[in-house]
């Protein structure tokens, strides 16, 4: 395959994961969750190259779980403890975050990892990291841990789908009838955090935020439905990978910073055109007759 | 180290601690607004404006480029509120959104300007993570007057704040205007932001105005103290983090000015006055042992007088 064919395989890959896993984060009210989370990761990233000397992605995938669920525990540690919830998560990921930049900025400096990298991401050089897999030959090695996570991602939302709605919309009914929403809790923020960490390379922790929030609100607009929230989400999130890659050539600038971008842009759109929700909607349809009366 | 001493680093010291003080006491609104994370919302906004203002001026000129990342929040907490109030996305999804989005577009723009001439040496990348280093005096005079602006809006309007804060409906009573306060206030978070950008980063500023706040919480029931508390522990961390980041070449000032005021709130997690989970534990304790040491009395007093009616 050619350069722009791996860099907009990768970048869609990175959309649709981030655009499943977005629609949970929305309907369970934990965006800024999402904000922290891809925040951490890069502290469980260092560590893990601390430990064992080297920039492998089954090691930085395990560091980034530990640090996302680190993140998750802390703040509801704090939490049940009378901070309040936002306060809590702003001192846990900025702690966490700082001390990650730290350890880049002074004692791994000369490694491989820096800081603009994990920030900004570096989807350029991902065709070039290639790995030797059986059968197929050359993979680039990014692709392929984009491909493994949004299986498991995809695996775990069919295979608890029911739970995942019930979950989502009424936590209550949901341990009510014996649903583990403790467990389910934990779970969905590693799967936030596996997604994260294989989205890192491509857009850096920043711009993961814009991947994982915006298309899933912008398809939050459009329909009712979980599932179709779900196709939309992720179609949007591979609609902007690719319209912030045209852009970013274009104008010859960071390919992560115009896909983030580019989600703006949908919801934008969205915001204005959605016949359900949408703004423009509300000033041409007319009110309800009920609601007069 | 020899930096130190000299005249620069001293002014940059300083301003590191009224900069410190000045977000710890926006901080205390700002948490009994519960808004805490809409300051790293609108801190990250602030990057497309500080890029603009740099491409516009073409060097580095800090009130334009203050000017440019107060445009760019105010234009974001704009957005925010009305993505919440016109459709049926909540507020965190809007502040995450207008975070990421308008960060996105900040570094987009930033590596436009990086590559045409002249972009490498103007710093912008220190916006990222702050570079008190990089600070001329100039600017720090800007961060100076606008932070005691900041502060002496806080001092001055003090009794104000508390009823906008605590009793918003009888503040209306009195004919407080809530539009007006929450204006106010706004624009002083902003300013905060703005100015502490170039010290701390757009990415950490957050924290600055939310941990001295959370820590001053453990040690103090009563609003005054906890602005005063928080302002000192602001101050402070700003003051310790700066210095040690002059320590190394390179050192980014920001994560050390957070560091250091997470130190201090694990500090006040532990030992606060009020909710210290040592103090906590120390009280429950010494009520035991009280109890117990009465439950012993009640029961020999009682064994005693049995002991009387036998005998």
């Amino acid at each position: 395959m050619s350069y722009t064919g791996w860099i907009l395989l990768t970048s869609s890959l990175v959309g649709l994961s981030c655009g499943l896993i977005g629609v949970f984060l929305i309907l369970r009210r934990m965006a800024m969750m999402a904000d922290a989370i891809s925040h951490t990761v890069l502290l469980g990233i260092v560590t893990a190259f601390l430990v064992t000397k080297e920039l492998s992605g089954v090691h930085m995938l395990i560091g980034a779980v530990l640090a996302g669920l680190l993140t998750a525990v802390l703040v509801q540690w704090f939490h049940a403890r009378g901070v309040q919830q936002e306060a809590a998560i702003g001192v846990v990921f900025t702690s966490l975050f700082a001390i990650g930049v730290i350890l880049i900025a002074t004692q791994v400096g000369n490694a491989h990892l820096d800081i603009q990298h994990a920030l900004m991401g570096e989807i350029t050089f991902v065709p070039w990291n290639v790995i030797e897999l059986p059968w197929i030959g050359e993979f680039p090695e990014a692709t392929f841990i984009l491909l493994v996570v949004l299986a498991v991602v995809l695996l775990v939302i069919l295979f608890f789908y029911k739970e995942w709605k019930i979950t989502s919309f009424d936590p209550g009914l949901a341990a009510s009838i014996g649903i583990p929403v403790v467990f389910m809790h934990y779970l969905f923020m590693s799967l936030v955090s596996v997604t994260t960490v294989a989205a890192f390379d491509a857009v850096g922790a920043i711009m993961v935020v814009a991947m994982l929030i915006t298309p899933a609100a912008s398809a939050y607009l459009w329909t009712d439905r979980l599932s179709m929230m779900l196709f939309l989400s992720s179609s949007f999130g591979v609609v902007s990978a690719i319209v912030g890659y045209l852009i970013a050539v274009w104008l010859d600038t960071s390919i992560s910073g115009s896909m983030a971008f580019a989600t703006g842009l949908v919801f934008l759109f969205s915001f204005l055109c959605s016949p359900k929700h949408g703004l423009l909607s509300r000033y041409i349809r007319p009110e309800p007759m009920s609601d007069s009366h | 180290m020899g930096m130190l001493f000299s005249a620069n680093a001293q002014w940059v010291l300083f301003s590191a601690l009224i900069l410190g003080m000045a977000s710890g006491m926006i901080g205390c609104l700002a948490y009994w607004k519960r808004q805490s994370l809409m300051s790293d919302a609108l801190s990250h906004a602030a990057l497309p404006g500080v890029v603009i203002g740099f491409s516009v001026i073409g060097s580095k000129n800090m009130p334009v480029m203050i000017a440019g990342a107060a445009i760019s929040a105010l234009l974001g907490a704009l957005m925010i509120q009305w993505i919440r109030s016109s459709s049926r996305i909540k507020e965190d999804t809007a502040m995450g959104m207008i975070l990421s989005v308008f960060f996105g577009f900040g570094i987009m723009m930033l590596t436009i300007v990086n590559r045409s001439a002249g972009g490498n040496q103007s710093g912008l990348d220190s916006f990222i993570f702050g570079q008190a280093a990089s600070m001329v005096r100039k600017d720090v005079y800007t961060m100076l007057a606008l932070a005691v602006i900041v502060i002496l809006v806080v001092f001055l309007a003090f009794k104000e704040w508390k009823l906008f804060l605590f009793d918003p409906d009888f503040a209306r009573g009195l004919g407080l205007s809530r539009r007006l306060m929450d204006g106010i206030y706004l624009a002083v978070l902003v300013m905060v932001i703005v100015i502490g950008i170039q010290a701390v980063g757009v990415i950490l500023m957050a924290a600055l105005l939310i941990i001295p706040a959370v820590s001053a919480r453990y040690w103090t029931h009563s609003f005054t103290w906890m602005v005063i508390l928080s302002a000192i522990f602001g101050g402070g961390a700003g003051m310790v983090g700066t210095l040690i980041s002059t320590m190394g070449v390179g050192w980014p000032t920001g994560p050390f000015i957070v560091l250091a005021s997470s130190v201090l709130f694990v500090f006040s997690l532990v030992f606060g006055k009020e909710k210290g989970l040592w103090t906590k534990a120390m009280q429950i304790r010494l009520q035991r042992r009280e109890l117990r040491d009465a439950v012993i009395e009640a029961s020999t007093a009682k064994g005693r007088q049995r002991g009387g009616e036998v005998g």
